[in-house]
């Protein structure tokens, strides 16, 4: 299902969002040493929403959902995915909800020694063990047109341009309907459309599999797509939190420089 | 209130010398701190391997992909060393049992230099180069580019799939390389004693292994097991422990070379005076 701009942006401006909350932040701190990243950070992410994370380098986007699929264990505060407490977990606790959230990497992580298609194979026939042989495959040529790439199975990864790897690499994510994503800066890296193409392509994953999202760019443009909701990270405290509309019209320097 | 003044002013040379004395306190304390750090690391990370490695759900496929790796295409590479090991063996050995008149000794004295000690160490030592700094260049870059991460966050256990199937296959594959080496330097040494003279296949393999004994053989392939287990284990530590950046890459490599090379030397004084206990 691909869906054009127009629909893309209307759809996502006004996706309907319940009040269940999938992820509960509260009072979470981190450090790194003497360095703290995180202060008192307290946020929700509801069902059905893109929760886009705006922040400058350094401000602890990407700790804080690193934090949230216990990548980083965090110094204090809880944060419970879907009513579990991620720091209580035991490992078989924490791999059963991180089934459910998919994690996309700045970076992409596709595994470079393997083929797209292995890819995506690695980890459905992990995680998704009762599909068939026919049915992986029916799923991952599915999840393929998904992103604009069906023809690319055989590729490598190295033979992929980094907008191509970003796309690869969400296919990955989604092949196994997680119920929640969080984007690592989806768009660093790439020039201006490629950046729109994935900017869609996310609304497009939320519209198609229902997930809800937390974003984390500093990407304005990113956010003018995406954003259900916006809470912008400042020193590793939470600054403003609000709609689009609320940041834009914001005399606030520290806001006003992102949205010059 | 009272002001409160000291008897005995502290003079300026002594206050430095005391500073300097803690601040050496201080570092030598860091220093202490990050070695145990290290050691108690190591421990952690070899008790997760025994665990994951009877655990369920064992990667055969990766495993026998790793055995493919690590000994099929080590083959070309102990094929030329085990060959020239028992050549330039008999070259070196051949004048001096000449001179003794005891030039039929030749082939037994090579085939059990090589069996007992020379084919094991050379070639662990050549996997500690190979396979070693394989293991720790790919798992390092495979940090960096999160590629590790990807798999811990998708509910797939990196060590089982990346760790337990690396340290297991070359646990089994450099016995057999070894072996495969050993036989080699014996042909390399039958080629050797034909440059100059002329005896035949059969005469120097018979002359070749009736001096050698299943004592011979049994404590060399032993240590084998272990030269394996130790390159995997510290190939793979070092790449899975990799810091951030690509230089790290290259210093997990490197570390995992150097560290497999002088435990495979340890390890063989080690099983030299076992064995001399025992048998």
């Amino acid at each position: 299902m691909i869906l054009n701009q127009a629909d893309i942006i209307t759809n996502s401006s006004h996706a309907a969002h319940g009040d269940e909350a999938v992820i509960e932040i509260a009072n979470l701190s981190k450090s790194f040493g003497d360095q703290e990243v995180l202060k008192d950070v307290s946020l929700k992410l509801f069902k059905g929403e893109n929760l886009v994370v705006l922040g400058k380098s350094g401000s602890g986007k990407s700790v804080l959902i690193k934090c949230i699929v216990r990548l980083l264990n965090s110094d204090s505060g809880t944060i419970n995915v879907f009513d579990k407490e991620i720091m209580s977990l035991n490992r078989d606790e924490l791999s059963e909800v991180r089934k459910k959230i998919g994690f996309l990497f700045q970076s992409g992580a596709l595994y470079d020694s393997m083929t797209v298609k292995q890819n995506l194979e690695f980890h459905l026939k992990r995680i998704k063990r009762e599909l068939s042989k026919s049915e992986i495959e029916e799923k991952i040529a599915e999840v393929l047109k998904n992103v604009g790439l069906p023809d690319s199975m055989n590729r490598m990864p190295s033979e992929l341009s980094g907008g191509m790897k970003k796309r690869i690499s969400l296919a990955r994510t989604i092949v196994v309907d997680p119920e929640i994503m969080l984007y690592d800066e989806p768009t660093t890296g790439l020039d201006p459309v490629t950046s729109d193409e994935i900017s869609l392509l996310i609304n497009e994953v939320q519209e198609k599999y229902k997930t809800s999202s937390i974003i984390i760019t500093h990407d304005i443009a990113v956010a003018r797509t995406n954003a259900n909701r916006i809470v912008m990270l400042l020193d590793g405290k939470i600054y403003l939190e609000g709609n689009l509309e609320m940041f834009e019209n914001s005399t606030d320097p520290n806001i006003k420089s992102f949205f010059k | 209130m009272k002001k409160f003044t000291p008897v005995i002013k502290v003079k300026g040379y002594a206050t430095q010398q005391s500073k300097k004395l803690s601040e050496n306190t201080l570092k030598k304390t860091q220093i202490a701190s990050i070695f145990f750090a290290e050691v108690a690391s190591v421990f952690i990370f070899i008790g997760v391997l025994i665990k994951e490695t009877f655990s369920r759900d064992f990667e055969f496929k990766e495993f026998f992909r790793q055995c493919f790796q690590i000994g099929y295409k080590s083959l070309p590479l102990i094929s030329v060393t085990g060959a020239i090991m028992g050549l330039v063996l008999t070259i070196q050995t051949r004048p001096v049992l000449v001179d003794f008149g005891a030039v039929s000794l030749l082939p037994g004295m090579v085939s059990l230099s090589l069996i007992r000690e020379i084919g094991p160490v050379i070639t662990a030592l050549i996997c500690a180069g190979k396979v070693g700094s394989g293991m720790g260049a790919e798992l390092g870059s495979m940090k960096v580019t999160e590629q590790i991460e990807a798999m811990e966050v998708s509910s797939i256990n990196p060590m089982r799939f990346l760790v337990v199937t690396r340290v297991l296959a070359a646990t089994l594959m450099i016995p057999l390389l070894v072996l495969y080496a050993d036989a080699l330097g014996i042909l390399g040494s039958w080629i050797g004693v034909n440059i100059k003279g002329d005896v035949s296949f059969t005469l120097f393999f018979s002359q070749a292994f009736s001096v050698v004994n299943f004592a011979d053989f049994l404590p060399a392939l032993v240590k084998s097991f272990f030269f394996g287990a130790v390159i995997g284990l510290v190939g793979c530590y070092n790449g899975y422990n990799a810091g951030r950046g690509t230089e790290s890459v290259g210093v997990a490599a490197n570390t995992a070379v150097v560290q497999a090379s002088l435990l495979v030397i340890i390890i063989d004084l080690i099983a030299v005076q076992v064995t001399d206990m025992i048998l």
